[in-house]
């Protein structure tokens, strides 16, 4: 792996030969509204097409237009691309595109770069009218050098103007044509990019685009000693590329779900955004609702007349839907629950990523509601578990949840074609006679499974109540009568339970550390476990995608290591801080459920920084957990 | 028992259905409730229309008047405080094969479901709709309602509600999209009736306000309105509801008004001292949100695999 860039003698070059590296870590930060995620995204598309392995993080800032040239303004994206494959954001960056001074700041704040990162800057502001921005600019110039980065200024602004006659627009893909260069990617597929992203514009701007795209391809061959050759992975499979929110609408539309039923809501509204472009052409609609409670209660309506529809949202609306979240489990009524879950509380951080709502997803609704949680830990499982989600809500007549992150969300990841399954596909609805010797909710003694009548279905007329409710869904008056119908509605989910296999364990099944995560952070924990164990460190992992119920054998795996600890992205109050002792320490989000489920001292890492963890950060943790315990 | 003569009389091979078949259980409001009257009426309703009951859905909030489904032998769903219009629109989206109906209360629909009510009048989509205003809550025991008189006495304001009450009337009145106003009483079973059945037969969002007597907690209320019989209105028009002679003949004051007429309606709808007895308001050509929902039912697995392998396609490296 190349971990620096070499520069050499600038700006002067010769034809330069590409070198050969395993990966890089690409940035382009910018102002909100300079295109840097357009760029970035269009860098990654290609990079798949051309094989490489990719992963990508968006840098969102809290407001639409915030200020220019501030730090907490800054915009853009992370690109990881690799000759395998990418499953995570990586460390520090190897390359930073910055459009201005300040933005890299923002970055810079968050350990994004390192000594021998290559920073590309936009030299405009060297020249600015303001002579503020001027000293500014020369301060933060000599900053970046003294941090160790390989500062190159570049004119792009000056470049542009040459063909357009606003640079802010279409700066993008003038940078995104040098990226191409550096990295030696095909310029066909960078103009069939380009062509697909504005294939709703004019000509105009197409052409204008392809031009600055052209222009800076020649001008970083002309100029710049950066240039490399990633190889693409070896993948006998056809792949497809895009981002969790995506592959959730793709998802739907593969469950023949019919119904989108949602309120917009950060980071979830892009995954709606897309179904609401291509739903009618599947036969299904998005329903944008009145708020968050409507939205859920329009769902449910749809479910209960047959169709299992879906809800996407996030932490905030998941709170706002609870108490029919609790209805859809009393009157068993299936349902798909999507939660693209944010930093919380409250509003918290609406752009950032946090694991934040399984304890209230799970928890969340006054009295017993059992449920089955599913948590992807890759944008490949965010399409399947939908599908997933949707057989499962109907076999168990109950709703289901899908947890994934904003990291998920919108990061761009290749994984395999799914190979399409016509059982995906939900049937039409059942409007055969319903037998009348049949309750509506008949359980089943050993499995608390029950089948539902259908409107529409002559014979089954009866009445769905979020009132306590005997097997006739009749109001119940008797005691014992809520006592045995929550027991049959938890004892559907033991029976699901007992159908799941035991989690693997990845590395050694006997060792002094067992790390376990959930949901997005599974390409970091592997990748920092890898390292540790390759340095002889005695630690494995393991990666839950069921969060209610649990997958079985979880005490068995614990059993077999020193020390057990979760790796998350929530709160927890940090051992040696004031105040916290054994009896008051506020543990992670699945470390609570880890203990009370196997009584197991499960200890934790977590944070609510809003940053995908970093395989370093994580690395370190372990090494300093395997280090304390031997004190 | 009314309606087996018509029975009798039909092809047998054809289903009809009887009063029975729409009637269940024993509805365990208090004596005297103006709910029973609503629920007979509804019954009759169905019977007349000869509707599925298997195609009929009632779907109600919390409160007194959202048990009624339970004693409608139809389908129902009886969900949560404030909530059944998301739920009954949901329900309608992608059945136009159903009737849906909902029943609401005055807490339920003007109070914690307000905001739910305001998008269904727009929404507009096709179901009949009853609140039940007996301007108190009853199922709680007598807390002041935003329907609440001026001055109402209540477990939550002991010395008499401080706010004017909202009037459901004018407020849908108010709401875009708004297409079936109309408004009756418990204690006139017959224009109720018709009334009821003026709502079923316009395609929209059809909503009946059924002023209501509560027994236990509004007693004096529904003594002074029963008896006051200078305050009922009896709205005439060709285009309104219209009941026979004998009923009409019963209202003393009578007053021609063109449903079509917005303003004049929300002048009616506002006028303090009487109460208006018929429809308001209907616009026939207003959009039904169900429409759109019913636009492309019916894919079949093999049209669905086709559309899906081409958006996979858009994203195939």
């Amino acid at each position: 792996m190349s971990d620096t860039i070499e520069t050499k003698e600038m700006p002067k070059k010769q034809v330069s030969k590409a070198t050969k590296i395993d990966e890089h870590i690409v940035e382009i930060v910018s102002d909100s509204g300079e295109g840097a995620q357009k760029c970035g995204q269009s860098f990654a598309s290609i990079s798949a097409k051309m094989g490489n392995g990719v992963w990508t993080v968006e840098i969102i800032p809290a407001e639409i237009q915030p200020p220019a040239r501030s730090r907490a303004g800054a915009s853009g994206i992370r690109i990881r691309i690799g000759s395998k494959k990418i499953t995570n954001m990586g460390n520090e960056a190897n390359l930073v595109i910055a459009l201005n001074d300040q933005v890299p700041y923002g970055r810079i704040d968050q350990s994004a770069y390192k000594e021998g990162t290559v920073m590309l800057l936009e030299n405009k502001w060297a020249t600015d009218p303001d002579e503020d921005i001027r000293n500014k600019y020369a301060h933060a110039l000599e900053d970046f050098n003294q941090r160790g980065y390989k500062v190159i200024e570049i004119p792009m602004e000056d470049e542009c103007l040459k063909i357009v006659k606003n640079a802010r627009k279409g700066k993008n893909m003038w940078v995104l044509g040098m990226l191409s260069y550096i990295y030696s990617r095909e310029t066909e597929k960078g103009e069939a990019q380009i062509k697909r992203i504005f294939r709703k514009k004019s000509d105009t701007i197409i052409n204008s685009n392809l031009g600055l795209y052209h222009a800076g391809y020649n001008w970083a061959k002309d100029n710049l000693n950066l240039h490399f050759d990633i190889a693409p992975m070896k993948s006998e499979e056809d792949l497809v590329v895009m981002n969790g929110n995506e592959a959730i609408g793709l998802g739907v539309l593969a469950s023949g779900m019919e119904v989108c039923s949602m309120y917009p809501i950060t980071p979830a509204t892009s995954a709606s955004h897309l179904l609401a472009e291509v739903f009618d052409k599947s036969g299904g609609l998005v329903h944008q609702a009145e708020d968050e409670i409507a939205a859920i209660g329009f769902a449910i309506g749809c479910s209960y007349a047959g169709k299992t529809a879906v809800t996407i949202t996030s932490g905030p609306g998941i709170a706002l839907k609870t108490e029919f979240l609790g209805l859809a489990t009393m009157a068993e009524i299936p349902l798909v629950v999507v939660d693209v879950q944010r930093g919380g509380p409250s509003t918290g951080l609406p752009t950032k990523v946090e694991q934040g709502d399984l304890l209230s997803v799970l928890y969340g609704q006054p009295g017993a509601v059992p449920k089955i949680v599913l948590a992807a830990a890759t944008i490949e499982e965010c399409f399947h578990f939908v599908i997933l989600a949707r057989q499962l809500a109907e076999s168990f007549r109950t709703p289901v949840y899908i947890l994934t992150d904003a990291n998920l969300a919108t990061g761009q990841q290749p994984f395999p074609r799914p190979k399409i399954k016509k059982d995906w596909f939900s049937l039409p609805i059942d409007q055969s006679p319903w037998d009348t010797s049949i309750n509506p909710f008949e359980w089943d003694e050993d499995t608390g499974l029950s089948k539902r009548p259908i409107p529409g279905q002559v014979g089954g007329q009866h009445t769905v109540t979020g009132l306590a409710h005997d097997r006739g869904s009749r109001v119940s008056y008797k005691p014992e009568e809520n006592q045995e119908s929550s027991e049959y509605r938890s004892r559907k989910f033991a029976a699901f339970q007992k159908s799941l296999n035991k989690p693997p364990v990845y590395g050694k099944d006997k060792g002094d550390l067992l790390i376990v995560g959930w949901g997005s952070t599974l390409g970091a924990i592997e990748e920092a476990v890898e390292q540790a164990q390759g340095e002889g460190l005695k630690v494995s992992y393991v990666h839950l995608r069921f969060m209610s119920p649990f997958e079985p054998g979880l005490k068995e795996i614990f059993d077999n290591f020193k020390q057990v600890m979760t790796i998350e992205i929530n709160y927890s109050d940090k051992k040696n801080n004031p105040q916290y002792t054994e009896s008051n320490r506020r543990y992670s989000q699945l470390s609570w459920l880890l203990r009370a489920r196997t009584l197991v001292d499960v200890d934790c890492y977590s944070n609510v920084e809003g940053q995908p963890l970093t395989p370093n950060r994580i690395y370190n943790v372990i090494v300093e957990k395997l280090e304390t315990n031997k004190k | 028992m009314y309606g087996l003569k018509s029975e009798l009389e039909l092809d047998l091979a054809s289903k009809h259905y009887s009063l029975e078949d729409y009637e269940k259980g024993v509805a365990r409001w208090c004596p005297g409730c103006g709910d029973h009257g609503v629920l007979t009426n509804m019954h009759k309703l169905l019977r007349e229309k000869q509707l599925d009951p298997a195609k009929t859905v009632f779907v109600s909030g919390i409160g007194c008047s959202s048990r009624f489904p339970h004693y409608m032998d139809t389908y129902g769903f009886h969900g949560l405080h404030g909530r059944a219009f998301p739920v009954a629109c949901g329900v309608k989206f992608r059945r136009p094969d159903l009737d849906v109906f909902v029943v609401t209360g005055d807490g339920d629909c003007c109070s914690i479901g307000a905001g739910a009510w305001i998008h269904a009048v727009r929404y507009n989509m096709n179901m009949t709709v009853v609140l039940l205003n007996n301007e108190i809550y009853g199922l709680t025991k007598k807390q002041t309602s935003p329907t609440s008189r001026l001055g109402t006495i209540s477990n939550t304001n002991p010395e008499g509600s401080i706010l004017p009450p909202l009037n459901p009337v004018q407020t849908t009145l108010g709401v875009a999209n708004a297409s079936f106003v109309a408004q009756t009483a418990d204690w006139n079973p017959a224009h109720m009736y018709e009334t009821l059945k003026a709502a079923y037969e316009h395609k929209g969002f059809s909503f009946v306000h059924i002023i209501q007597r509560c027994p236990i907690f509004q007693a004096a209320l529904g003594d002074e309105l029963t008896s006051n019989k200078d305050a009922m209105v009896y709205l005439e028009h060709e285009n309104g509801i219209t009941v026979n002679e004998d009923i009409a003949k019963t209202f003393k004051n009578k007053a021609n008004h063109d449903p079509t007429n917005l303003s004049e309606a929300m002048h009616l709808a506002t006028e303090d001292h009487h109460i208006h007895m018929g429809l308001y308001y209907q616009n026939k050509n207003a959009p039904c949100y169900d429409d759109h929902g019913a636009s492309n039912l019916g894919f079949t697995v093999e049209q669905k695999e086709e559309a899906l392998n081409i958006e996979l396609d858009k994203y195939a490296i």
